[in-house]
């Protein structure tokens, strides 16, 4: 069911790494994300798997609610499989007709497949852990040397939390066009490609014009709350680092040092 | 010909966070050509139910049938099912997507296999029932008025000549004149076509206008189910669930308390007039 | 100084074809001439299409009038500089909770009007709990806006407006896609702002049982205002608000066919009691029991 993706979705609950600096775990996906391609054997994935696991475990989000996440991206993680398994060259392994596997097409299907899965936990953890107002704001923050290059970043930053923010709006709303133009007796399920794809404009078209209106009601909502740009902005919730946050900057040192020293074995 | 409901359950998200049951144990028969309201308050699991009829939402325990047939037997078209119930959605006008009123009134009917002239016809035939002009029938359906697009999005539905028709609020966003005349229309629809009518709402005064029986939700269990004069006499009750009854019938209500002795069964103005006044000139 | 005063206020939409040329022009409002008092609680009644959503566009600034001016507690709404001051001091609430509540924290939602203004962090802090608990959503500060009902969104988009300590609010249907539940919700809310808080109120809607406690009531027809009064003078004119595709309450309805019939009840009557009463004088009267 459409309404299962819970990628990007925030999930209130009282952790440590609910409350860690959103630009602390901005910095720390990414470097998470980084140290994920420096690699180089299992033990290094091991390490890196395990980190997860205890940072998952520290965030009081139920593993089962992280893992669902991953259902709207299978189909990626197949193709890039797929693609490694049976694309690389080398020793031949297993051979069949024009099927041939080699023992690097497995090692590399296999690393890409594990680094894919522990990329997107690891960064919907941070969705999951950051609502999208302190995720904005720790862009924006992080970003605001790009100001001096007239880069607009409070503009993108706004953009993305409202993004986030209709979602779910967004979903639910082509959950209801879809079972409404079912009751006219639309088809979505059978047919070739081309019908599919034709079926799909009496979904396309009022989801575009739904989501058109709410924009237009939501700028007007917004100017009438006195929105205009981030200039003379106040914050009701201002970054400050704490002590949780300089914990977290070690931790992450640490991991990163371990990672690369992994290399060596 | 009915549409019989045994022992309905249904439960949202089983096994999650989110799990909750949101039908359950309903039991009703619905005889062909009835007229009804049903009531209850957002989440008492009317718009839940309303979806198993056509078989949008596949219950999680007991059956639906519909003219003796088990909607969930495993050859069982569905998707016939859909044309003889249609369901005419909570602002319908948010479906819209062709270019010209005709061609999404035709939506319908054009995914039925029928001849183009057929289409044409059945097309033609809603949107003068639901009252739309000839002049606005190649006009874009974004350019009409609110009122008219609502027409126009139940023409789409009466286009597919279902057998049962079941509207969710389709007065919810109209000013008074614009609900009196939508409703006044779903009951000429219901005496032309002599169709089956779901009416979901929450305006207990526009239900208790035009329908025969009423069916009372509250928290995925039909609590009442009669004719309107039967299910308002439990006012007090209707309360105790976040409903109310018609204005008029607190009004006799509270006229007998006073020691005026009228009948207290009215739930129109016009039976209220009737009694009220049976006592005045004695 | 009126809360808002408006003289020959007019408003035209101007449609244009693809070469640029004027192809119509309609008069969404048409030389509008109110004033509503600070303190008041101002009601304005109207079909859809007949300009109330349009005027109310204009208390906020969000549309200028083409012709004829609008004070905002005695700001032109023309003057570009005053525009901020004009939006604080007239708050609007719009008919869709879920269109303009932006943050995915309710509290956060609240804080975001008070941010805008420049208000100190401390500040926003204060205001925010104390609009929160002024429409008692204040235990569902952390809560996500999509997990609420109807009424409790309109009461948070009600509490992201008075954090910002307007004077007035304008409400444009706030409960047009609620159900009952929601509805009583949100009126009662409002309400309560306006005797305790002493905000001014105009409260847009087709629903008469909302208006039947307002201190005035406007009738808006064809962008033009056709009646104005107490509820009780508008509710008299039965006939009259039924060619303006209007309503009265049920109640007020069967008073009116009663006396038709003959039965000496007075205009306007508002509520079951004032029924109840007046037809145990006639009753009690004619000693016809």
């Amino acid at each position: 069911m459409i309404r299962d993706i819970t990628i990007g979705q925030y999930y209130p609950a009282d952790s440590v790494l609910h409350r860690l600096d959103p630009r602390v775990k901005l910095t720390g996906t990414l470097v998470y994300i980084v140290s994920l391609f420096l690699v180089k054997n299992l033990w290094g994935y091991l390490i890196a798997a395990l980190a997860l696991a205890a940072v998952i475990r520290a965030s009081k989000v139920p593993f089962g609610y992280i893992v669902k996440g991953l259902k709207a991206v299978v189909i990626l993680l197949l193709f890039t499989v797929c693609f490694n398994l049976f694309l690389t060259s080398g020793t031949p392994v297993f051979e069949w007709k024009f099927i041939r596997i080699t023992k690097e097409g497995l090692y590399l299907a296999f690393s890409m497949a594990v680094r894919l899965t522990l990329l997107i936990l690891g960064s919907s953890l941070m969705t999951f852990t950051t609502t999208p107002n302190e995720l904005t704001d720790g862009m924006e923050s992080l970003l605001s040397p790009l100001k001096k290059l007239h880069v607009p970043v409070h503009e993108v930053a706004m953009m993305m939390s409202i993004a986030l923010r209709f979602i779910p709006i967004l979903l639910e709303e082509t959950d209801k066009i879809m079972k409404a133009q079912q009751a006219r007796g639309a088809d979505f399920e059978s047919g070739g490609i081309i019908k599919r794809a034709k079926a799909m404009i009496p979904i396309l078209i009022p989801l575009f014009i739904s989501a058109f209106r709410r924009a237009g009601d939501l700028a007007m909502a917004m100017e009438a709350r006195c929105y205009r740009g981030g200039a003379g902005r106040t914050k009701m919730k201002p970054l400050h680092y704490h002590g949780r946050d300089a914990g977290a900057w070690i931790t992450m040192a640490m991991f990163v040092a371990v990672i690369v020293v992994s290399r060596r074995f | 010909m009915s549409i019989i409901i045994d022992q309905l359950n249904y439960t949202y998200s089983p096994g999650t966070a989110y799990e909750k049951q949101a039908l359950k144990d309903i039991s009703l028969v619905i005889e062909d050509g009835e007229f009804i309201g049903l009531i209850g308050h957002t989440g008492s699991g009317k718009s839940t139910l309303i979806q198993h009829l056509n078989g949008l939402v596949k219950a999680t325990g007991g059956s639906v049938y519909y003219n003796g047939a088990d909607i969930y037997d495993a050859d069982y078209n569905l998707k016939e099912l859909r044309t003889k119930v249609g369901l005419v959605f909570q602002y319908p006008e948010h479906q819209l997507f062709e270019t010209t009123v005709l061609k999404d009134v035709q939506f319908g009917p054009k995914n039925l296999s029928l001849t183009p002239l057929e289409v044409d016809l059945r097309a033609y035939g809603a949107l003068k029932q639901v009252g739309i002009p000839d002049d606005l029938i190649d006009a874009s359906p974004f350019e009409l008025s609110g009122g008219q697009k609502r027409r126009v999005a139940i023409a789409g539905v009466l286009a597919m000549e279902p057998e049962v028709l079941i509207l969710d609020e389709p007065t919810a966003g109209l000013d008074p004149k614009g609900r009196d005349e939508i409703l006044d229309q779903i009951a000429k629809i219901h005496d032309e076509r002599h169709i089956t009518v779901i009416l979901v709402s929450h305006s207990m005064e526009d239900v208790a206008k035009y329908v025969g029986r009423i069916i009372v939700m509250d928290h995925g269990r039909a609590v009442f189910d009669g004719a309107p004069k039967k299910v308002f006499s439990h006012y007090k009750e209707l309360e105790g669930i976040g409903l109310a009854a018609p204005q008029v019938t607190y009004a006799v209500n509270a006229l007998r308390e006073r020691g005026i002795l009228v009948k207290t069964d009215a739930t129109t103005v016009q039976e209220a007039k009737a009694a009220v006044l049976a006592v005045w000139k004695g | 100084m009126p809360m808002i005063q408006s003289s020959d206020l007019t408003f035209e939409y101007i449609r244009r074809d693809e070469e640029g040329n004027v192809e119509s022009i309609t008069k969404a409002l048409d030389g509008v001439s109110m004033e509503i008092k600070k303190g008041d609680f101002v009601a304005i009644l109207g079909h859809n299409g007949s300009g109330k959503s349009t005027l109310a566009k204009h208390i906020n600034a969000i549309l200028l009038p083409t012709e004829g001016t609008l004070y905002v507690d005695g700001m032109d709404t023309k003057e570009e500089e005053r525009l901020w001051d004009i939006r604080q001091t007239a708050g609007m609430v719009f008919q869709n909770p879920d269109n303009q509540i932006i943050a995915t924290v309710v509290e956060e939602d609240v804080g975001f009007g008070p941010e805008n203004l420049g208000v100190p962090t401390k500040e926003i802090w204060k205001r925010v709990e104390e609009s929160l608990r002024a429409v008692g959503m204040y235990e569902y500060r952390t809560h996500s806006p999509n997990k609420l009902s109807g009424g409790q969104k309109q009461r948070v988009a009600i509490a992201g407006i008075m954090a910002m300590k307007p004077q007035c609010i304008v409400l444009d249907e706030p409960t047009a896609m609620l159900d009952p539940n929601g509805r009583k919700e949100v009126i009662r809310t409002v309400r309560e702002l306006n005797s305790r808080e002493k905000v001014t109120v105009l409260l847009i809607t087709h629903y008469m049982e909302e208006v039947i406690h307002a201190d005035k009531v406007i009738v808006m027809d064809d962008g033009k205002i056709v009646m104005q009064g107490t509820p009780r003078e508008i509710f008299s004119q039965v006939e009259k608000l039924k060619s303006f595709r209007m309503d009265v309450p049920q109640i007020t309805e069967l008073a009116y066919e009663l006396k038709k019939a003959g039965m000496p009840l007075p205009d306007g009557i508002l509520s079951v009691e004032e029924f109840v009463e007046a037809v145990g004088r006639c009753c009690d009267v004619g000693g016809r029991r």
